[in-house]
């Protein structure tokens, strides 16, 4: 918390890159998203807390088309959008960085961000300028503890392979960008430049949704949190109007003093 | 070491002030270059180089113990003829492997092949042409069909070879009948490994080969450097087109020799099916690491998840993987019908599968998928004939040959084995 004050912008007066309006997600009997509301702002971090089995997974899935909801709205940029599947997704720039980070240990840097989307010359692959792009976008980001980017992915650590996942999802003038618990496995050096990263994508002008259990995490990097109760969104406010207590409040209980669920909310 | 590297990058690069990267830049030194290539070896990395010992080590033992017979030009032409067949069948194996899948029935396929082949060219008398096409197009079909029991269907790759490799012997010994062997006369597809390209035109082709090469590899070199990107130091890049342009000209000028053991007969030149061989592996090779086809083919092998979450169609990329085995499986039932002058019943199967996977595992394959190249099939494939013509040579009793040769794919495997392990604790 040691200058909230920079970070407090008034997203509510910019156009949201992303907007849900009554969401709701069931898998057989089980309802698992109940009536969600969730903007979130291109230039900003919004932190999705919440417990296990919250629905912060589905709900990231079915932003990214795998698990198309069942009833409610989603807007992208102001323009109603249906999400039936991962390439609905990606078609509007949006990209996911799932925990597992898919990548391919036995291809390189450049060969896993362009995995799916090559570059081609006639039928040849278009080497040079993916290595290039690849470079520059690791460069914008200013990922600097790369050795090469031809280097096998077999042989980076922990937060290198976060590196160059997220750079992966940026390449493709991603405009959001939700990351699934990118801190979860790392250590202390490599979570700091895996946040700073997170920053960065932010300050580019990305609109950026940053799962994670870590309190720290969250007031360390986050503008927005949004927490997740039992399906349901308990609040979604600037960081700067909530502490670490009332968001743990948030997550266990759905509700914080004037904050979160009313409670005949959770009645049905 | 990394204190040494970090100034060298510091002093060499100051133009590229904020990246990192400095990797890309120091590779540029020799010491740069080779420290890398001892990282990867200890990484678990040991690309070609249990197959280029194999053959140097092979080669030096069968010329102590038969120096009159091992290294004579008659005897390493007959060694290269023997090699296609299985290289061959390992290169189609290679693409299978590299998806972690494996092919039993590549061996019985292409006695398949080459049983259709007889029949087409004996009992109905088509043009050779038609015959060749018509095997290969039956490896096709064979590999669609064994692809979609893998890709479609589901069922183990293992699990599907297996059951065909019995099944296919039976439609080998159907196509050609009980107790038969069909003669195959035919002089093109006799050619093939029985005449030899003529001296001059072989010297054409080595010099055309080599020259491409180096122009291939120079012009790349250069363009990486001029545009920035990630290159090998010229040393090593020139080295490379020099032992390549010696190996070229050695084969060569081997094969050039007059070899008949009659004064009165001229036996000299490439055999036919070496520049096949070298075609085909050029055309893999631009296949696996030049197109997309070849990329996807790569990462489903090393990470199938990553691969399909990418939009890459995996189930397309695993059928065309048994494809492209089971067709090159049909050239390699072809090689070895043109070798022996006929199809025999049992046509592909006993040794002859063991044989091509133990060649692409010794080459460098990685059974677990994720690694390998076409050029390991050639080096691989080179190890085994060596073993077998060495072994033949030494008169030693046939239930040697089968436990040595096994024995060597055994420990190929083993090496594989431990190179994954230890790839998966040096990471950090």
């Amino acid at each position: 918390m040691s200058a909230p004050d920079q970070r407090t912008t008034t997203p509510t007066l910019e156009r949201p890159t992303l907007s849900l309006r009554g969401v709701n997600k069931s898998f057989g009997a089980v309802q698992v998203l109940h009536d969600v509301h969730l903007d979130v702002y291109p230039g900003t971090v919004t932190a999705l807390v919440g417990d296990n089995g919250a629905g912060k997974s589905t709900l990231i899935k079915s932003i990214a088309g795998i698990h198309p909801i069942d009833s409610g709205t989603v807007e992208f940029e102001g323009e109603p959008v249906q999400l039936n599947g991962p390439r609905d997704a990606a078609r509007l720039g949006i990209e996911v960085v799932y925990q597992d980070l898919a990548l391919a240990d036995n291809l390189d840097v450049v060969q896993n961000m362009f995995l799916g989307r090559e570059r081609k010359r006639g039928i040849l692959l278009d080497e040079a300028s993916m290595e290039e792009a690849a470079r520059d976008t690791l460069a914008k980001l200013s990922v600097r503890t790369l050795k090469s980017v031809r280097q096998l992915v077999s042989s980076l650590s922990g937060g290198q392979r976060q590196t160059v996942a997220i750079a992966k999802a940026v390449l493709w003038e991603s405009k959001l960008v939700i990351l699934d618990e990118p801190t979860a496995a790392l250590g202390v050096a490599q979570t700091r430049q895996v946040l700073d990263l997170v920053r960065r994508l932010a300050d580019t002008g990305h609109a950026v949704v940053f799962i994670t259990h870590n309190m720290v995490d969250v007031f360390e990097v986050a503008d927005r949190v949004a927490a997740l109760y039992l399906g349901r969104v308990a609040a979604d406010v600037p960081i700067s109007e909530v502490d670490r207590t009332q968001v743990i409040e948030l997550i266990t209980s759905g509700r914080s003093g004037e904050l979160g669920l009313a409670p005949d909310a959770l009645e049905d | 070491m990394s204190s040494n590297t970090l100034t060298a990058a510091e002093a060499s690069g100051p133009h590229k002030p904020a990246a990192g990267f400095e990797g890309d830049r120091h590779d540029n030194t020799v010491g740069g270059a080779v420290r890398g290539y001892v990282n990867k070896l200890r990484a678990g990395d040991l690309g070609a180089l249990p197959a280029i010992l194999g053959i140097v080590v092979l080669g030096i033992l069968f010329t102590v113990l038969r120096p009159d017979t091992f290294l004579t030009p008659l005897n390493l032409s007959n060694l290269l003829v023997q090699s296609t067949p299985i290289i061959v069948l390992a290169m189609g194996l290679v693409f299978v492997l590299l998806l972690g899948e494996i092919d039993l029935s590549a061996g019985v396929v292409s006695g398949v092949c080459s049983a259709v082949l007889a029949q087409l060219l004996v009992q109905v008398g088509v043009a050779w042409p038609i015959a060749v096409l018509a095997a290969i197009a039956t490896g096709a079909v064979i590999g669609v069909f064994t692809g979609s029991l893998v890709g479609m269907v589901g069922i183990p790759s293992f699990v599907v070879t297996l059951a065909l490799f019995l099944g296919f012997q039976g439609v080998t010994l159907r196509i050609i009948g009980q107790g038969g062997t069909v003669p195959v006369r035919e002089p093109v597809i006799r050619a093939l490994a029985n005449e030899n390209v003529p001296v001059t035109i072989g010297w054409i082709l080595a010099v055309v080969v080599a020259v491409s090469y180096a122009a291939f590899e120079l012009w790349r070199w250069r363009s990486q450097q001029s545009r920035g990107l990630a290159h090998q130091p010229l040393v090593l890049v020139v080295a490379r087109i020099v032992l390549i342009a010696a190996v070229v000209f050695g084969v060569t000028a081997l094969l050039s020799v007059d070899r008949a053991l009659a004064a009165a007969i001229d036996l000299a030149g490439i055999p036919y099916a070496v520049p096949l061989v070298v075609v085909l592996l050029l055309v893999l090779t631009f296949v696996l690491s030049r197109t997309t086809f070849g990329r996807h083919i790569y990462a489903v092998g090393g990470n199938a998840e990553a691969a399909r979450r990418a939009g890459i169609n995996v189930t397309r990329i695993r059928v065309l993987a048994f494809v492209i085995s089971s067709s090159l499986a049909a050239i390699s039932g072809i090689l070895a019908t043109s070798r022996l002058s006929s199809v025999t019943p049992d046509a592909g199967a006993g040794n002859t599968l063991l044989y091509a996977v133990g060649a692409a595992v010794i080459g460098g394959t990685s059974l677990f998928g994720g690694r390998g190249k076409a050029r390991d099939a050639v080096l691989g494939g080179l190890v085994i004939a060596i073993i077998a013509n060495g072994l033949g040579l030494l008169g030693v009793a046939a239930y040697l040959n089968f436990v040595i040769t096994g024995g060597v794919l055994l420990l190929a495997a083993s090496v594989d084995a431990l190179a994954r392990r230890r790839a998966a604790t040096a990471r950090r």
